[in-house]
């Protein structure tokens, strides 16, 4: 894989020194040769062309970039591509299936969950790990479990309601 | 943002971390949950020449209970780790409440509070709280291992005692000789923002009088400001209204808060007051649940 360190060579025909890694991503092996200072979000995007993670801030404060990283959500613009190797990585690009919406995407449709979407694909995956520890959460638990992703268009009121939306689907399919 | 270019090292076992740092020779950073390291790098405050990621290290991610009631947590527990102890609550209350208000939810999955303790930061949560259980730091160096008092682990704003071979590898709480007492309060604009004034308090108390007390400040100094004299004004009784205001005027005067754009030194230091008067009003009121 190529264009990963020279996009951030500082000067050409330097000798770069890489790692080889492997990352489980969306459940698919995938290797690539990385600079160490090469941050996962950027691996992801630019290495990956998994573009449904998106850098906001880049200062670690707006959760953007969350990604699942063993299941648990994380801040990518805060951790190197290195740490993922032998690690599994779900992006948003993981949670639908191959012909329908996972529910929290459906919860986010149905209950009018953004607007410009930038903070979308955080958001589900921040309450994708909630709804995996608990199943049932209440308004408060989700707000708490999302308080780490900040929305700039229009407030949280159906962002949680996107996510009781999906909490209840979910438990009627494993119900029925 | 890029960081700077350096070496990344993940070494297996704490002897190799350590014969990296030596081999760094003062300028390789310990990598642990990353949370302000990486920032720092990318905003190239920090340009080290060797990353040491000491997260593969094997049985560092423990807290546990010693048989006497030490708590100990190694250099890899999580803050996500400590919000959802089931150890914690009942057993070391300011701990507990503190866990929960560290940074945000997708933060404390990776920062940890050896990390949060050395990287010295004067609005670190956890520097407070394990100053003010009179709590310790244990370091491994090519010598040995080596046991620093919270008190003197911090010389400055993003300073610590360590030497450059040397690895925190656990944080140590004293075992309480009275009951544990106690709680952490924290003023923030929103979740996830530096604190623009934090309380830790941690008593413990035998027969209705209090035994042991630690007050230390988040966010209202240079470092974090240990509050001795106002914890010891609770040494020796009960906890009345009396001495609470003591403590609480005393505790506000320690402070040494600067005005900028999260409040005035005048505020700030008001915040200081009323939370130490809360989280004791709160201790014999379980019910009044402080915000």
């Amino acid at each position: 894989m190529t264009g990963l360190y020279e996009e951030i060579r500082e000067q050409p025909g330097e000798d770069v020194p890489t790692r080889r890694i492997t990352v489980t991503v969306n459940g698919q092996t995938r290797k690539a040769e990385v600079e160490p200072r090469l941050l996962l979000a950027h691996l992801l995007r630019q290495g990956f062309a998994l573009t449904g993670t998106h850098t906001g801030c880049d200062t670690t404060n707006c959760g953007a970039c969350t990604v699942l990283y063993d299941g648990a959500p994380i801040k990518s613009c805060t951790m190197l591509a290195v740490q993922a190797d032998g690690h599994e990585v779900t992006t948003v690009e993981g949670l639908a299936g191959s012909s329908e919406l996972h529910p929290i995407q459906e919860g986010f449709k149905d209950e009018h969950g953004l607007q410009c979407g930038f903070c979308t694909p955080g958001m589900m995956l921040s309450a994708k790990a909630l709804l995996d520890r608990n199943p049932d959460p209440t308004e408060d638990e989700v707000r708490w479990a999302l308080s780490g992703n900040l929305c700039r268009c229009t407030g949280y009121q159906n962002i949680v309601k996107s996510v009781l939306w999906a909490a209840k689907k979910l438990r009627s399919e494993s119900a029925s | 943002m890029y960081p700077s270019r350096f070496r990344y090292e993940a070494p297996r076992s704490i002897d190799e971390a350590i014969a990296l740092l030596q081999q760094g020779g003062g300028e390789a950073k310990v990598l642990a949950g990353g949370q302000s390291l990486v920032p720092l790098l990318k905003l190239r405050f920090a340009a080290p020449e060797l990353l040491v990621d000491i997260n593969g290290l094997p049985g560092l991610d423990y807290h546990k209970v010693d048989a006497d009631g030490t708590i100990r947590i190694g250099a890899l527990c999580r803050h996500a780790d400590l919000e959802r102890s089931t150890l914690l609550p009942g057993r070391q209350p300011t701990m507990a409440s503190a866990a929960r208000l560290v940074a945000d939810p997708i933060v404390r999955n990776r920062g940890t509070l050896v990390g949060s303790l050395c990287h010295a930061d004067p609005q670190g949560d956890w520097a407070s709280v394990v100053t003010a259980l009179g709590g310790h730091v244990v370091a491994q160096g090519p010598g040995g291992r080596r046991t620093i008092p919270m008190a003197e682990f911090v010389t400055g704003p993003f300073q610590n005692v360590l030497g450059y071979d040397e690895l925190a590898v656990e944080a140590v709480i004293p075992a309480p000789k009275g009951t544990p007492a106690g709680g952490y309060l924290k003023l923030e604009r929103r979740v996830g923002d530096f604190a623009t004034a934090g309380v830790a308090v941690a008593l413990e108390r035998s027969n209705g009088s209090v035994t042991r007390a630690g007050i230390a400040l988040t966010g209202v100094g240079g470092s974090t400001i240990n509050a001795a004299e106002a914890a010891q004004a609770l040494v020796g009784g009960p906890l009345s209204a009396d001495r609470i205001e003591g403590a609480a005027d005393l505790a506000a005067r320690a402070a040494q808060p600067r005005t900028d754009h999260r409040g005035s030194a005048e505020y700030k230091r008001h915040i200081v007051r009323t939370f130490v008067a809360r989280i004791l009003t709160s201790i014999d009121q379980p019910t009044e649940r402080a915000a």
